[in-house]
């Protein structure tokens, strides 16, 4: 047996000609019988797809790029032995009503083998208004659950081991109180804060750019990001302060190279906030965690997962000078695309959910998220979750995909693409850079412009048909019989349920406490190197509530007002 | 009565505080494109703001997106508020994420249409100039 080192200049050299001899004639010919169907082929993120890769095209690549799971810089992904050591956590997202109607939808989760929970939260919880205030007219549980008090919070998780399941809190500015009412409802109940296991959401830079919730001007709401890293680095050493999210990201119109360059570029400003303070990267990046979208792009997808890890890697070992492995290792959280699914033929959205799901495993996700088939509809029934979960189960004890790390690992498209991928989000770092910064960038509207313009080309892609999305461009069915299922319904009774306790919580309180110490709240917050978190601790566990909480904060900062960028 | 060669005026608005942009942002730019005048009020607008500002800026079609599941009572006040400052001249048109049973009763409830999810530009455009003519027509 001869040993064939296939990256041998030599064995390189006759890979050119064979590779020119197979142009010349076998492709040749079958191009002359039948064309192809486009003329250049290209991701979604433009980055253009040739015929087929060989070796020529990784012989580039330094093999320590594409290293091994679990080292620097983590192409194959963080861990050594991946989901052969255990699968990943199937976290899917849920809330709605109050905190008990959503409390039943995790344990109904959790008895269909969800192993991780996370909240959705309503748009005034979300936004810092109480459930009696007039801008949360009609909203009240709606789209998530309901938070004013501490009390909603323990009736959250009541009867759910937090040892033993970690919890995921989708929540953004008002992250920081929502983060101090959850340590402090576990706390109550026993738990030691330093081993609770858990993550918030709180990227409030994304934000301004994607989701489009926000309470106030992007430097004060920075500093709360900053803040709650730095108080959880030192008091729940186990929780995730962040997950830095390119998912809405996607969601509002940025492609895959877009996603990734604005969440490093984000998480850039964040490690900069926090070491204004003196504290050093490997202090808190280890706790940094990232979320992303797993899109219908199947390969494009899998290379930015993996591409996500190494540019991430480098950025936190050559632009930080991070010593430990751990603050290196990018760990990520993943959701199939919404975006992807549609009305039309809704039973169809199980299938690209599962295709999206297949590519989010291949790419090495920790944690995730598939979609319900009825998203497009309205937030997912019970039925639909289970569905979900179901996908979820299947590829982790059905397929056996979970036997081998980074299976695609030396495929040549996958590494070709992988490496072209992080080309193109360095080069969009740099651009950031040049605009001084992600804050700069977002503060300009930057990113907002870019988000915007690239959905309305995909707007036009769709509708030209060059975008194929079954159902509503092709094979469209004009006769399609209306939806056969019902779809998760408003309870009324919410609101009043809600206002109920808020006024309990209200007059069972001592209120001149927690004015006294929402006025101290205030002065904290003039001053921008003190941290807000042990007196947003304090006044919720005094029963402060949210709304008040940021209306203290309001009072001294002020609102965001967004130039409406289209 | 709309005169003919005057440009039809649209205001594109979000309502409450539903986030979601992507969707008023591709209409509001695919009416323009089309030659309609089209002033987009930016997110988290109140009913009472956004019905103020279409009988300011004297719009022919008032365009509000929602996809936060709160269709049902927002639009309620938004038609209230015209109706109260009688200035139901304008035409209301809906877009966003909604059950379709719901869209029946919105339109019973006098919403002139809706535009789904999976509108093209074209049908978009469409939809508008009909809503227009129909109103005139009346």
């Amino acid at each position: 047996m001869t040993k064939h080192d296939i990256f041998q200049p030599t064995t390189l050299k006759k890979l050119e000609k064979q590779f020119a001899d197979w142009e010349a004639n076998e492709l040749a010919e079958s191009l002359e019988r039948r064309g192809e169907s486009k003329d250049e082929f290209r991701t979604e993120a433009g980055i253009a797809i040739k015929r087929v890769y060989t070796p020529l095209d990784i012989a580039d690549i330094p093999p320590e790029d594409i290293g091994l799971p679990g080292q620097y810089p983590f192409t194959r992904g963080p861990y050594p032995t991946m989901y052969r050591a255990r699968p990943w956590t199937i976290r899917q997202v849920s809330g709605y009503g109050n905190a008990e109607d959503t409390n039943a939808r995790y344990k109904y989760l959790i008895a269909a083998g969800q192993t991780g929970i996370s909240t959705d939260f309503d748009m005034p919880t979300l936004m810092g208004y109480d459930s009696d205030h007039p801008m949360a007219f009609g909203e009240v549980g709606r789209e998530g659950v309901a938070i004013d008090t501490l009390d909603d919070m323990e009736a959250l998780f009541d009867g759910i081991d937090l040892n033993v399941i970690s919890a995921s809190l989708t929540i953004n500015p008002t992250a920081f109180i929502i983060y101090a009412m959850w340590v402090s409802a576990a706390k109550k109940r026993g738990y030691d804060p330093q081993r609770l296991m858990g993550t918030i959401q709180a990227d409030i830079l994304k934000e301004y750019v994607a989701q489009k919730e926000w309470i106030f001007p992007v430097r004060p709401s920075v500093r709360l990001v900053r803040d709650t890293i730095l108080y959880s680095a030192e008091h729940t050493k186990r929780f995730n302060p962040i997950s830095i999210s390119g998912y809405h990201i996607s969601e509002v119109g940025g492609n895959a190279v877009h996603e990734v360059a604005f969440t490093i570029a984000f998480a850039i400003s964040y490690i900069e906030e926090c070491q204004k303070l003196g504290m050093s990267v490997d202090e808190f990046a280890p706790r940094l965690s990232f979320f992303y979208v797993c899109q219908a792009d199947f390969f494009e997808e899998i290379a930015k997962f993996r591409a996500a890890r190494r540019v991430y890697a480098k950025v936190i070992k050559e632009r930080f000078g991070a010593e430990l492995a751990e603050s290196m290792r990018m760990r990520m959280h993943v959701q199939t695309a919404a975006m992807t699914l549609t009305k039309p033929q809704y039973r169809i959205n199980l299938m690209r959910t599962a295709v999206q799901a297949l590519a989010a495993v291949l790419g090495g996700a920790q944690s995730m998220h598939t979609n319900g088939f009825d998203e497009a509809f309205t937030i997912p029934t019970a039925e639909a979750m289970k569905l979900a979960i179901r996908t979820q189960q299947i590829l982790a004890e059905e397929t056996n995909v979970t036997s081998i790390v980074d299976p695609l690992g030396g495929s040549y498209a996958v590494e070709a693409l992988t490496s072209e991928f992080e080309a193109k989000v360095f080069e969009m770092l740099n651009q950031i850079d040049d605009l001084g910064g992600a804050i700069k960038a977002v503060e300009a509207g930057w990113m907002q412009r870019i988000c915007a313009d690239t959905a309305y080309e995909y707007e036009l892609r769709k509708a030209r048909g060059e975008r194929t999305v079954i159902g509503v461009n092709k094979y469209v069915e004009e006769d399609e019989e209306p939806a056969d299922f019902a779809p998760h319904p408003y309870d009324e009774g919410t609101l009043e349920r809600q206002l109920a306790r808020l006024n309990r919580v209200r007059a069972e309180r001592d209120t001149a406490s927690v004015q006294a110490i929402l006025e101290r709240m205030k002065v904290i917050a003039t001053d921008e190197k003190q941290n807000l978190l042990p007196v947003t601790m304090e006044a919720v566990e005094a029963k402060a509530t949210l709304g008040e909480i940021c209306d203290a904060l309001r009072s001294v900062w002020g609102v965001y007002r967004e130039e409406p960028i289209f | 009565m709309k005169n003919d060669a005057a440009p039809i005026r649209v205001m594109m608005t979000k309502l409450g505080l539903d986030g979601h942009d992507r969707g008023v942002k591709i209409v509001a730019r695919v009416l323009r494109d089309a030659g309609i005048d089209v002033i987009y009020a930016g997110l988290h607008r109140s009913p009472e703001e956004v019905v103020t500002a279409a009988i300011q800026e004297d719009v022919d079609v008032l365009g509000v997106s929602l996809l936060s599941g709160a269709h049902m009572p927002l639009f309620g006040k938004v038609l209230d508020l015209l109706r109260e400052k009688n200035a139901l001249h304008i035409t209301v048109v809906g877009g966003g994420l909604m059950p379709d049973e719901d869209v029946a009763k919105l339109k019973e409830m006098g919403v002139a249409d809706i535009m789904r999810q999976d509108s093209t530009p074209e049908q978009i455009v469409a939809t508008i100039r009909r809503v227009v003519a129909e109103r005139s027509d009346a």
